[in-house]
């Protein structure tokens, strides 16, 4: 369960942000869809914790993030957030199984290649492991950052713009990929989109406005 | 999976990671190289002049004189009669005074006319045979032996003069009468003889009987300031204080040397530039990861941390190379010099020069660690 409370963002001393409140659960996904300039990222940016709200109350499965230290934080982040970025980005000096691997060295787990290779296969991607992330196309890497948005058995699994730039077929071809493989995990899914077609999909959904 | 990121990052760009190296590797090596060279041959240098106070031979340039009498090294200043040299034995402050007689060499090795305190100076011991005890007889220095094949009891002829092209005085042959044990002086190099058996071979008759040069050790520390005073204004001879002539070639190298040592030092800091340079130009390409990195779950102390270490197995790759490279020149270099001048363990000075390289690696690393420690993460990953 996700409970974002009053979150705030200062982006200055003038300028704050005063999101809706918000909740999510396993069972239900969140969709959370507004124009340009509504601060979509900056909201998905406040629930991976990668930034600091300046009010408000985050709660991911009853830890209140705003109690954590900086560094605890990181390795909270780490081990029960996974994201899935708007283009896809890798470390290009390792192979695509270490680029899976990453999040577990960084949250000091255990390097668990059978969990990847698990992943890869339900992703189809288990072909690609020894490549270079330059070697695959936008289809393969979004498919590979799943893989890694996923290896830690994360809680929460956000996607920022998953299908800005693809065609009807392709969108919904992602979309449900996005619902199958959280659902698979057990994690809560928040969409972040500008797109309007992935409304049907959701039952959960939050607008934003100025 | 921590060096796993580092190396392939470090192989990622081969070329820049291979020059920040070389330079690396070309200064650290050349400073290494000076850096032994001069330690060994002053070592080597001090051990030879034993205790030696004064030389005294032919008027002329009294470095020339300290390096052909104690040394071996350069062509002797000329002679100096015999019955001065004995006057100067004689004197009460001289403890004892070795001759020194050269005129001939073989197979470009020098034949010494001398006398026991010689080998007794350098602490010589026989690997088989005896000393000299008449005319004619000869005992060689262990590099000798093994570079000739001369065995006990061979005979062999001198040649006129110290190179190997002069006429052979085959009338007389010398006779072995003992090979040495290597003890990395001066005599492993020689072939040494009595003065006699010199003056026999150059004997046109009524000329007076003549050396080359005296080792003298004083009796007091008085001496000092007397007996070289007294012998270059009193008499034909000039007297040499080794410890001086050595302390003023090196000064004379040290100029040399001082140069040499700059222009490595320039090298290495520019290999660290280049290192800076390297890790700065690659922390923009690299912003993304390392925010991507924060995001799964990395410190800010982490990724500063993999970018320190980076710029640090940088140098100490280069120091270790650069090490490598010095030991393998001097080894060239001591095969084709006079003097043997390689040591592989690392001098103080050495590493005194490790120190400064992993300095350097350091602050090559801070700016680029710094700014990765301070990256926002937010702002980066949404501004690609």
């Amino acid at each position: 369960m996700l409970q974002a409370i009053q979150l705030q963002f200062a982006y200055n001393a003038h300028t704050i942000f005063q999101y809706p409140d918000l909740a999510c659960n396993r069972d239900t996904p969140l969709l959370i869809t507004g124009r340009s300039g509504t601060g979509k990222t900056t909201l998905l940016h406040l629930l991976a914790c990668l930034l600091k709200p300046a009010g408000g109350q985050l709660l991911i499965d009853g830890t209140d993030t705003g109690l954590l230290s900086n560094s605890k934080l990181d390795q909270f982040r780490g081990r029960h957030i996974g994201i899935v970025y708007q283009s896809s980005h890798f470390m290009s000096a390792l192979s695509i199984l270490d680029n899976i691997l990453l999040p577990r060295f960084f949250s000091r787990y255990t390097p668990d290649t059978g969990k990847a290779l698990q992943l890869a296969a339900r992703l189809q991607i288990d072909h690609l492991l020894h490549k270079r992330p330059a070697e695959l196309s936008k289809g393969e890497q979004q498919r590979v950052s799943i893989a890694r948005a996923l290896i830690n058995n994360s809680q929460l699994l956000l996607a920022d713009e998953p299908t800005s730039s693809l065609d009807d077929d392709n969108a919904y071809r992602v979309i449900q990929l996005l619902l199958e493989q959280a659902a698979m995990s057990h994690a809560m899914l928040i969409v972040v989109t500008h797109d309007a077609r992935l409304k049907q999909h959701f039952s959960n959904l939050i607008y934003l406005e100025r | 999976m921590t060096t796993k990121i580092i190396f392939r990052n470090l192989f990622q760009h081969p070329l820049s990671t291979l020059l920040s190296l070389l330079l690396l590797t070309c200064g650290t090596g050349i400073i290494s190289m000076l850096l032994v060279t001069r330690h060994q041959l002053a070592t080597k240098m001090d051990r030879e002049l034993q205790d030696i106070d004064l030389v005294v031979g032919a008027k002329g340039s009294p470095l020339q004189l300290v390096l052909s009498a104690v040394y071996q090294l350069d062509a002797p200043t000329g002679n100096i009669l015999l019955k001065d040299a004995d006057r100067i034995a004689a004197l009460p402050l001289v403890k004892e005074a070795i001759p020194l007689a050269y005129g001939d060499s073989y197979r470009s090795y020098r034949i010494v006319g001398t006398d026991s305190n010689y080998l007794g100076k350098y602490n010589c011991v026989f690997s088989g045979g005896r000393i000299f005890n008449t005319d004619m007889e000869a005992v060689i220095g262990s590099e000798v032996a093994a570079h000739t094949g001369l065995k006990i009891g061979d005979t062999f002829a001198g040649m006129h003069g110290l190179s190997d092209n002069g006429h052979a005085h085959t009338a007389f042959k010398y006779r072995v009468t003992g090979i040495l044990m290597e003890n990395n002086t001066v005599v492993d190099k020689l072939v040494l003889t009595n003065v006699a058996s010199v003056w026999k071979i150059h004997d046109d008759g009524d000329e007076e009987k003549e050396i080359t040069a005296l080792l003298i050790k004083y009796r007091s520390p008085q001496a000092m300031i007397s007996l070289p005073r007294m012998i270059n204004e009193t008499t034909p001879m000039q007297a040499a204080i080794p410890q001086l002539e050595i302390k003023r070639l090196f000064s004379l190298m040290g100029v040399g040397i001082k140069t040499l040592q700059a222009i490595a030092f320039a090298i290495v800091l520019l290999s660290g530039l280049s290192v800076f340079i390297a890790l700065y130009t690659r922390l923009k390409e690299r912003k993304y990861e390392l925010a991507l990195a924060r995001a799964m779950g990395s410190s800010r102390m982490l990724i500063s941390c993999l970018l320190l270490c980076e710029g640090l197995i940088m140098v100490i790759s280069g120091f270790i190379l650069g090490i490598m490279l010095s030991r393998v020149g001097l080894l060239y270099l001591s095969k084709y010099s006079r003097m043997s001048v390689f040591r592989i363990s690392l001098l103080p000075e050495e590493w005194h020069l490790l120190l400064v390289t992993l300095l350097l690696g350091i602050l090559a690393a801070a700016l680029p660690a710094i700014q990765a420690f301070r990256l926002n993460i937010s702002k980066t990953l949404a501004h690609e």
